[in-house]
């Protein structure tokens, strides 16, 4: 993928710091939580996904233990659905376990305004009654607009409210790292 | 998904959906219909959960109206919009202004006047759903207009296909019956070979419609033949009062040529599935040992039709007015 | 009161002229057609670049008074005609009441002679309120200024009285113009049958619905001896049958109209109503089939079927609209459409506009002969003009041809001898 060069990006993490970032954070899932007793991952479409199911899969290497894994496509719970001008491509919902008493650990690739994890909150409210429900990011880039906050983050970068955080995983990107660019607002 | 991602996402080629209503499958995109399906497939997982609803249109209003009788279609699209949270209203002809001579522009106008979203109709004229889209802001889903089309249910039908068969390309199906009157045929003809699938129509010549076959579609009046080399058989109702149009002599006989039958289906392929729009005359152009046997996808027919119906309403009653 | 046309196309097919002549109009008659005429004259007309021929006579038209004023008046359908540069016009019966009684005829001559505008010559109806059962008064009629008799709008479905309509009307030398159309193919129909009629869902009309009894009239007519004019034909079939009939020697006429040989049922796609008619648009082969039979004169008259129906009746939904278009203000500019289009000559184009249709109706008009009464019309034919809604002069605007760039317009028409129409705009009288 060229990167246009009249924006430019700059790198705030490679493919080898995420993964580190990632091991971090499957060990701090581990520890808050006192094992995998009780607990499941959401991963929210599409880069969540991928992370959750990374995160899935250092945490069985870790405990030897497998934690149960969902999909969340959050589209049809968004606050501005009825205002944005193109429609969401909706991407599939997946939780073939009951919520109910789990301890869930919802995971996106960049906290930002806090919208998403709303839209994502109520659509698990939707599936059941979960014990509760904890925040795992790989980035916080800041400017949240709701009361909202993450219980393990990769990585905090500060930004502006102009930038764009892109996050690219080798599914579905075919390379991994973390850029921030000038942003193109129209 | 990070916030705002849409703007930079990889798959936006699919994300394109710009119209307001929904008049037939002959106007429709090979991607617009597979997009339509797709997004159906997100709206069959909310159909299957402990919760069945989605707070995605609401606030939106959806009018239901429904110039003729139609319990089914009526009931489907409800579900549909109320799956949806949108507010959903019904009016049907009886009892309405329209039996007192009211212009359908009239009635429609004064609905969207309640500042409703979009219009579900179902009328006797063909044609009726793109004037009534001509002819107000609001946008119009096409719940059967005449003979013309039926699109929900072509789309209903189509999905139910894919599912069972997993591709459209090169799957051979056969409606069965009366192809003239029948806007379910028109919809599954347009859709089916935009999708590649290979079309047959079989019934009584009478009943077939003139230069069908300048649609890409074979004709074929035996059943007995036309039967033997399917996937799929998609078979029509029969109205019983075309036999006064000196279309066919009586129920009995056409139930004898055109009536799929357990001794019919042994001549067609093991795995065909066989498909009914509904509701079944049975024993006419069905028999009760095909509708519940085990080739039946009716019943998947109407839990996909809810399905279809969401990912309509859900795109067309977003689109900007 | 003397008017001279001068440095005009004189196209006179009935005399054999098409030339530059200078044509002299004195006391309502032609007064003289000349290379260079030099009479002093109240009013002199340059004439020049333009063609100057007898009066167009439209000899189907439905003119919607009594019963429907809102769709056209006699008064605005007659305004319309003129502008079109028309100088007579036969309107149908099919009012409310049926025009079936000698009253009905003088009342709508009556109102022309008041309005003083064109000529209106009555087309009475074939029976008692055209249904077909029970003839009406020919004689009557005839005496009270009926031209032709017709049911048009609805066959003539019992070939008796097809039949005895025939036969009777010769007593009268009258024609009996005639809707060909088979009911039970017409099944309710509102298109043609073909592909489009299959893609929209809408109730077709087989070709045959017309063709069908276009055969059993020839029959009547060879039967009878009685003259026969098949109104507004649109389909090969029927042209088929018409052009063998004629070379048998059969006493028929027909006519067809602007839109059947400028549009097909593809018009109809998206449900326009405006593209509703009846017999309806039919297929590209038709329309090449029509184009021959105006060439070949298997069709004599092109007429306009002029059918004004007011905005709220086809602002509906396709098949519960009701049949017809306006056609008075375009029909010579569609028509001219053929003369550039090789199909027709200029003289074929006066012929069927006006010699022929005076010859069917026994009037003495058509030509522009010494003595004859002065109906002229003179038109442009390369003047280029759109037709607009809002220019209409019918009080109906429901027409496929809106937004059309046109070609050809009559700019001056005089009507015995009285000026209705100059530079294109209609002459305030009183």
């Amino acid at each position: 993928m060229p990167v246009n060069g009249a924006r430019a990006e700059k790198q705030v993490l490679d493919g080898p710091s995420i993964e580190r970032t990632l091991t971090r954070i499957a060990h701090e899932i581990l520890e808050k939580n006192k094992g995998v007793e009780g607990l499941a991952l959401i991963g929210i479409q599409t880069r969540g996904v991928t992370l959750a199911r990374r995160l899935g899969e250092l945490i069985r290497s870790i405990s030897s233990m497998q934690v149960p894994l969902g999909l969340l496509d959050i589209n049809l719970y968004r606050d501005d659905l009825t205002r944005v001008a193109e429609h969401p491509q909706l991407h599939r919902t997946e939780i073939p376990y009951d919520i109910d008493g789990m301890t869930l650990v919802l995971v996106d690739d960049v906290l930002y305004t806090g919208r998403t994890v709303r839209s994502a909150l109520n659509a698990l409210m939707d599936f059941g009654r979960p014990r509760r429900i904890q925040l795992a990011v790989l980035i916080d880039r800041g400017h949240r607009e709701l009361p909202i906050r993450a219980d393990y983050v990769g990585k905090n970068i500060p930004t502006s409210d102009e930038e764009i955080v892109h996050v690219r995983l080798t599914d579905p990107d075919g390379r991994e790292e973390v850029v921030v660019s000038a942003g193109s607002h129209r | 998904m990070s916030e705002r991602a849409a703007v930079e996402s990889p798959d936006k080629k699919t994300a394109q959906w710009t119209r307001k209503d929904l008049l037939s499958l002959e106007e429709l995109t090979r991607e617009e219909i597979e997009h339509i399906l797709v997004t159906a497939e997100s709206f069959k997982e909310v159909s299957a959960r402990e919760v069945k609803k989605v707070p995605a249109l609401r606030g939106k209003t959806i009018a239901n109206l429904f110039f003729e009788p139609s319990t089914r279609t009526r009931t489907s699209f409800e579900l549909a919009a109320k799956r949806l949270s949108a507010d959903l209203v019904n009016f049907s002809s009886s009892g309405s202004s329209t039996s007192k001579g009211e212009t359908l522009r009239d009635t429609a106008k004064n609905i969207e006047a309640m500042n409703v979203d979009t219009i579900v109709m179902r009328h006797s004229s063909s044609g009726s759903a793109e004037y009534l889209a001509r002819s107000i802001r609001a946008g119009v889903v096409n719940a059967g207009d005449g003979i013309h089309e039926h699109p929900t249910q072509g789309l209903l039908d189509i999905f139910t296909i894919r599912e069972r068969k997993g591709t459209l390309a090169g799957v051979r199906v056969c409606l069965v019956g009366d192809i003239l009157h029948s806007r379910v045929a028109r919809s599954n003809i347009w859709g089916l070979k935009k999708l590649g699938a290979h079309v047959t129509v079989c019934g009584p010549p009478t009943l077939i419609p003139p230069h069908i076959e300048k649609l890409g579609v074979e004709v074929c009046y035996d059943l007995n033949k036309a039967v033997e080399s399917q996937d799929v058989l998609n078979i029509l109702r029969i109205q019983l009062e075309r036999q006064k149009g000196a279309f066919f002599p009586s129920i009995r006989e056409y139930a004898a040529e055109y009536g799929i039958t357990r001794d019919q289906l042994r001549r067609a392929k093991p795995d065909v599935i066989v498909m009914h729009p509904g509701p079944i005359n049975r024993g006419v152009e069905l028999s009760s040992d095909v509708a519940d046997g085990p080739n039946s996808v009716i019943l998947d027919q109407v839990t996909n039709g809810v399905a279809v119906r969401m990912a309509v309403l859900y795109l067309t009653t977003l689109v900007e007015r | 009161m003397k008017t001279l046309l001068k440095n005009g196309r004189l196209i006179d097919p009935k005399n054999g002229i098409d030339a530059k002549r200078d044509v002299l109009i004195e006391e309502g008659r032609i007064k003289r057609v000349g290379d260079t005429l030099t009479d002093k004259a109240d009013t002199v007309i340059d004439a020049s670049g333009k063609v100057v021929c007898p009066g167009l006579i439209d000899m189907h038209v439905h003119l919607r008074q009594p019963g429907y004023e809102y769709k056209e008046t006699i008064e605005t359908g007659l305004r319309a005609a003129a502008k079109g540069g028309v100088t007579a016009v036969c309107p149908m019966p099919n009012t409310m009441p049926v025009a079936d009684r000698r009253s009905d005829m003088e009342f709508m001559i009556g109102e022309a002679r008041r309005l003083e505008l064109i000529n209106l010559w009555p087309v009475g109806a074939v029976t008692l309120k055209q249904e077909g059962q029970e003839l009406t008064e020919f004689g009557e009629l005839r005496k009270g200024g009926a031209v032709a008799l017709s049911d048009d709008g609805r066959p003539i479905v019992d070939s008796n009285i097809m039949r005895r309509a025939l036969e009777y009307a010769k007593k009268f030398d009258m024609a009996i113009l005639a809707h060909c159309q088979d009911e039970g193919l017409f099944c309710g129909g509102c298109m043609n049958e073909g592909l489009v009629s299959t893609r929209l869902g809408l109730q077709g009309i087989p070709a045959e619905a017309e063709s069908v009894e276009v055969a059993r009239d020839i029959q009547l007519a060879d039967l009878t001896g009685g003259r026969l004019h098949f109104c507004h034909i649109s389909s090969r079939k029927s042209l088929d049958l018409i052009r063998e009939a004629k070379a048998r020697g059969s006493k028929v006429t027909a006519e067809t109209c602007p839109h059947y040989f400028h549009l097909t049922d593809e018009a109809v796609l998206r449900y326009n109503t405006y593209a509703k008619m009846n017999p309806p648009l039919r297929t590209a082969e038709d329309v090449a089939a029509v184009k021959k039979a105006v060439a070949d004169g298997t069709i004599d008259v092109i007429a306009t079927d002029h059918a004004p129906h007011a905005e709220g009746e086809k602002d509906a939904e396709f098949d519960k609209a009701p049949f017809g278009i306006i056609g008075l203000e375009t029909s010579l500019a569609l028509t001219l459409g053929l003369v550039r289009e090789g199909v027709l000559t200029l003289t074929g184009l006066v012929r069927m506009m006006s010699q022929k249709p005076a010859e069917i109706l026994k009037m003495d008009r058509g030509h522009l002969s010494e003595g004859a009464a002065a109906d002229v019309t003179v038109f442009d034919p390369e003047l280029d003009w759109v037709y607009e809604k809002d220019k209409i002069v019918s009080k109906s605007k429901n027409s496929p041809f809106l937004g059309w760039r046109l070609k050809g317009r009559a700019t001056d028409v005089w009507v015995a001898g009285r000026c209705v129409l100059r530079n294109g705009e209609l002459v305030k009288h009183g």
